[in-house]
């Protein structure tokens, strides 16, 4: 038996060594992606349209793709992730329907993106007849964004002081009054800061739009701005594989010959922009707190 | 002068703010009906599909639980479809359960250095990095997976390389992050006391750790590993591209095999919709959300049960 201390430094030890070999992993893991990833960035790379059997495409269409999905699906997920954050945080009463729409939007975000996407397939692609569009794409990111959104927003709340709200009740305010001249604009920092973050997980998700957004990225025409047309970039209703899943397919049907140097750079773009998401939501979110609080 | 009346009504009308206050709680209660409308309509969607292969093509249950042949367009020799998910579901049980054990020891190492011995250096380094590898896109982890790990275990194992090893691999480090930063989260609603009180009574900061914050944190952190199990069984992508896609039982860790998740993305696209080969996948597809809800249920139980203590 190893007396206390002895046992202890070789706890203490070994820990460090656990440590440090999870850091070695995820540095590693990092590192791989940028070195690999950054020597194919290019202006044509990013700009250039896809080559199905030729080396040279870039991912132009893809990225664009990427970015249209996300404010999309955005657009419609916030407004509905707002009211319910609101309608849970500051009406909710403590009770058995409250709990059960607390269960249910656990269970969507525990929900596999897979199984999200087949019903957006389902729903969306076959029952309504959107076809594989931006828009069932933008439905099923939305679904996919909504519990992690409301969660944030709600926590956005908490963070609020109840002085705020009893100030704005004994002025005379109504609740919905208080909520949004007073309470939100405190929030707007913190809320910020989450729907970055988790356009950070709409931006890289893949499973739910294969059989959403579809798995082809048709030749788009950048100088054509009208929405009813097919070729035109803002059209809803055209099929759109996004970076992330470009990066699947490519990767799965092993037809392209630099399909490799193609996903190393996606990865490395992909991973970009996490890294840009994350360090605009903390910035942003300081700035305006100290903007709006004058602090 | 106004009539009674008129003042009477005067008085009994909602004022605007009164009115604006309906409207906003209706609006808002709206939205949270509407996630409500989702989760059941996934729920009854997906069930009223997977069911299908039971009723309507009457395929028994315990064929489709127990069978060890995938094989949907074909009939076997007594006229019945080959419809035996056993591969896929014991695929996605093995690297579910494979990467969380292996996983979990990192995972809670790394959180209690993290918290306990050098928060300093967890703070700079560690919490930054693992905040950023949990957003890390799975498809990522997918590629490189199939540009680093496969071939490392081709040279290692022989055969072709894909299967369950490189599959636990990646999601060894796909879920690392994640339950890491739960386990963290965990640690640090011990209270500083429990520590102070241990360490007070003579304890070695290794004794505090081991026999009293360890303790105190067990139900946090068995509902990370549970977060990181229920994560890996959910993984499409990232398994897919380095699993092999075989639909079969997997006779050793390095031959190509296939989980619920893989057999659903690369099937579903090459069906007919209502055709059985179709619905054997919404099967599947049911499987894998009734275990997402198991999932779920687990990490309730245990918080109960963390709170009761």
């Amino acid at each position: 038996m190893m007396n206390p201390k002895t046992q202890n430094k070789v706890a203490i030890g070994t820990l460090y060594g656990v440590a440090g070999l999870v850091v070695l992993i995820l540095l590693a893991l990092l590192g791989y992606i940028l070195v690999s990833g950054l020597p194919q960035l290019s202006w044509h790379f990013l700009t250039a349209p896809a080559k199905a059997f030729l080396k040279g495409g870039g991912v132009g269409i893809q990225l664009y793709n990427s970015f249209y999905l996300l404010i999309l699906a955005m657009l419609i997920s916030f407004p509905i992730a707002l009211g319910a954050a609101i309608y849970l945080y500051e009406y909710a009463k403590d009770n058995w329907v409250t709990t059960t729409i607390r269960t249910a939007i656990e269970i969507l975000s525990s929900l596999p993106s897979v199984v999200v996407g087949l019903f957006g397939f389902l729903f969306f692609v076959v029952k309504l007849n959107l076809g594989f569009s931006i828009l069932s794409g933008a439905f099923a990111l939305t679904f996919f964004n909504l519990p992690l959104l409301t969660r944030s927003i709600e926590d956005s709340l908490r963070t609020i002081d109840t002085t705020q709200r009893e100030g704005g009740l004994a002025l005379g305010l109504s609740r919905w009054e208080t909520v949004t001249r007073v309470i939100l604009p405190a929030a707007v920092p913190s809320i910020l800061t989450g729907v970055i973050l988790s356009a950070g997980r709409v931006f890289g998700e893949a499973a739910a739009l294969i059989y959403t957004a579809g798995q082809s990225a048709p030749a788009l025409d950048f100088t054509d701005w009208n929405p009813f047309n097919i070729s035109s970039p803002l059209n809803p209703m055209r099929p759109a594989e996004t970076l992330a899943v470009h990066i699947w397919k490519i990767n799965s049907e092993g037809i392209m010959p630099d399909a490799k140097a193609i996903s190393s750079g996606s990865s490395a773009v992909l991973v970009l922009a996490i890294l840009l998401f994350n360090f605009a939501a903390r910035y942003l979110g300081k700035r305006l707190y100290k903007r709006l609080t004058s602090a | 002068m106004k009539s009674t009346e008129q003042l009477e009504q005067q008085l009994k009308r909602h004022s605007k703010a009164a009115k604006l206050e309906v409207w906003g709680k209706v609006v808002s209660f709206s939205a949270l009906l509407l996630i409500v409308a989702v989760v059941v309509a996934i729920i009854g969607f997906v069930a009223s599909k997977g069911l299908a292969t039971f009723f309507s093509n009457h395929v028994s249950l315990w064929d489709f639980l127990s069978g060890k042949s995938w094989n949907p367009g074909i009939t076997d020799a007594h006229g019945k479809p080959e419809v035996g998910a056993l591969p896929m579901i014991v695929g996605s049980f093995l690297i579910t359960i494979l990467s969380a054990l292996v996983a979990t020891p990192f995972a809670i190492g790394t959180a209690v250095f993290m918290n306990e011995i050098s928060p300093n250096k967890g703070a700079k380094i560690l919490q930054p990095v693992t905040e950023l590898l949990v957003g890390i896109p799975s498809v990522v982890y997918g590629f490189i997976g199939l540009s680093v790990i496969v071939p490392v275990t081709r040279t290692l194992f022989g055969g072709s390389g894909f299967g369950i090893l490189s599959g636990t691999c990646v999601l060894f480090v796909m879920i690392l992050p994640t339950v890491t930063s739960m386990s963290v989260d965990a640690l640090r609603a011990v209270p500083r006391y429990y520590r102070e009180a241990s360490l007070a009574l003579g304890a070695t900061q290794w004794q505090t750790i081991y026999k009293v914050v360890l303790r105190a944190a067990t139900p946090g952190m068995m509902t990370a590993v549970v977060f990181g199990m229920a994560r890996a069984f959910g993984e499409a992508l990232a398994v897919q591209m380095v699993i092999g896609n075989a639909a079969l039982m997997p006779g050793s860790l390095v031959d190509p095999a296939s989980t619920l998740t893989s057999v659903l993305t690369t099937g579903i696209g090459n069906t007919v919709m209502g055709s059985l080969q179709n619905n054997a996948l919404w099967s599947l597809a049911l499987v894998l959300l009734l275990m997402s809800l198991i999932f779920n249920l687990i990490i309730r139980l245990i918080g109960r049960k963390g709170r009761l203590q």
